[in-house]
């Protein structure tokens, strides 16, 4: 099973591994990455993230296919929230699931180094200083560099 | 066209989309040259052009990508999801 859902809502990471999983028990090995908003006070009060709708579905199943071509999965799943979102809340789940360890970890790092740079998504934050529009880093565009051979 | 426009961009052109008429246009630079002569807040969305990128129905692509047969082209800072 390969799926994604951008969503508004949050998401609840227990059930969605075990969806994940229930149908194949030759799956040993589930690795999963959980986003948050970081945040406080003086920093970062809340966010808005906007999203490309369409697009964004389907960057995030190309991405899982190219995971696929590369390490042997046996499934695996994209969450992504949009709107409004305050610090602490859940923010995107990756979950990989292969037969041993090893596929499983480097294709959740993977999918989420490429989520980062190819994913059309834009985070607006708003702070003491009033909202402003979150800048790509040159550090997650060397993150995903790293993966090509 | 449907023409597309999201985050900084869509604020300081003002809308989220719009019909364009691209009879005579060949690529999405030929696009952006017609826009920027649309107002202030189109010449200030497209005042960075590095920091512009470009989809041609939901596919990423470039400036000198054709747009000949596009159902629906967007203009995007770059991404921040995650």
């Amino acid at each position: 099973m390969f799926s994604v859902t951008v969503q508004s809502a949050d998401f609840d990471v227990a059930a969605e591994t075990k969806a994940l999983t229930i149908a194949n028990t030759q799956i040993g090995a589930v690795a999963s990455f959980i986003g948050l908003v970081r945040g406080s006070e003086d920093s970062v009060r809340s966010m808005e993230l906007e999203h490309y709708p369409g697009m964004t579905e389907r960057a995030l199943e190309a991405i899982l296919a190219q995971a696929q071509t590369r390490w042997p999965l046996d499934a695996a799943r994209i969450v992504h929230r949009f709107g409004r979102l305050e610090p602490g809340e859940q923010i995107v789940l990756v979950l990989t699931a292969s037969r041993h360890r090893e596929a499983a970890l480097e294709a959740c790092a993977f999918i989420m180094d490429y989520l980062k740079t190819q994913a059309p998504f834009w985070k607006k934050e708003d702070g003491p200083e009033g909202a402003r529009w979150v800048d790509a880093r040159e550090s997650d565009e060397s993150a995903t560099d790293r993966w090509s051979d | 066209m449907d023409v597309l426009y999201f985050a900084w961009m869509r604020e300081r052109i003002g809308r989220s989309s719009e019909q364009v008429d691209t009879t005579g246009m060949t690529t999405a630079r030929d696009l952006v040259e017609y826009l920027k002569g649309q107002g202030r807040g189109y010449e200030l969305a497209f005042e960075k052009m590095h920091a512009v990128r470009v989809a041609i129905d939901q596919e990423v692509a470039t400036l000198d990508s054709p747009i000949g047969h596009a159902r629906e082209i967007a203009f995007f800072p770059p991404v921040t999801g995650g």
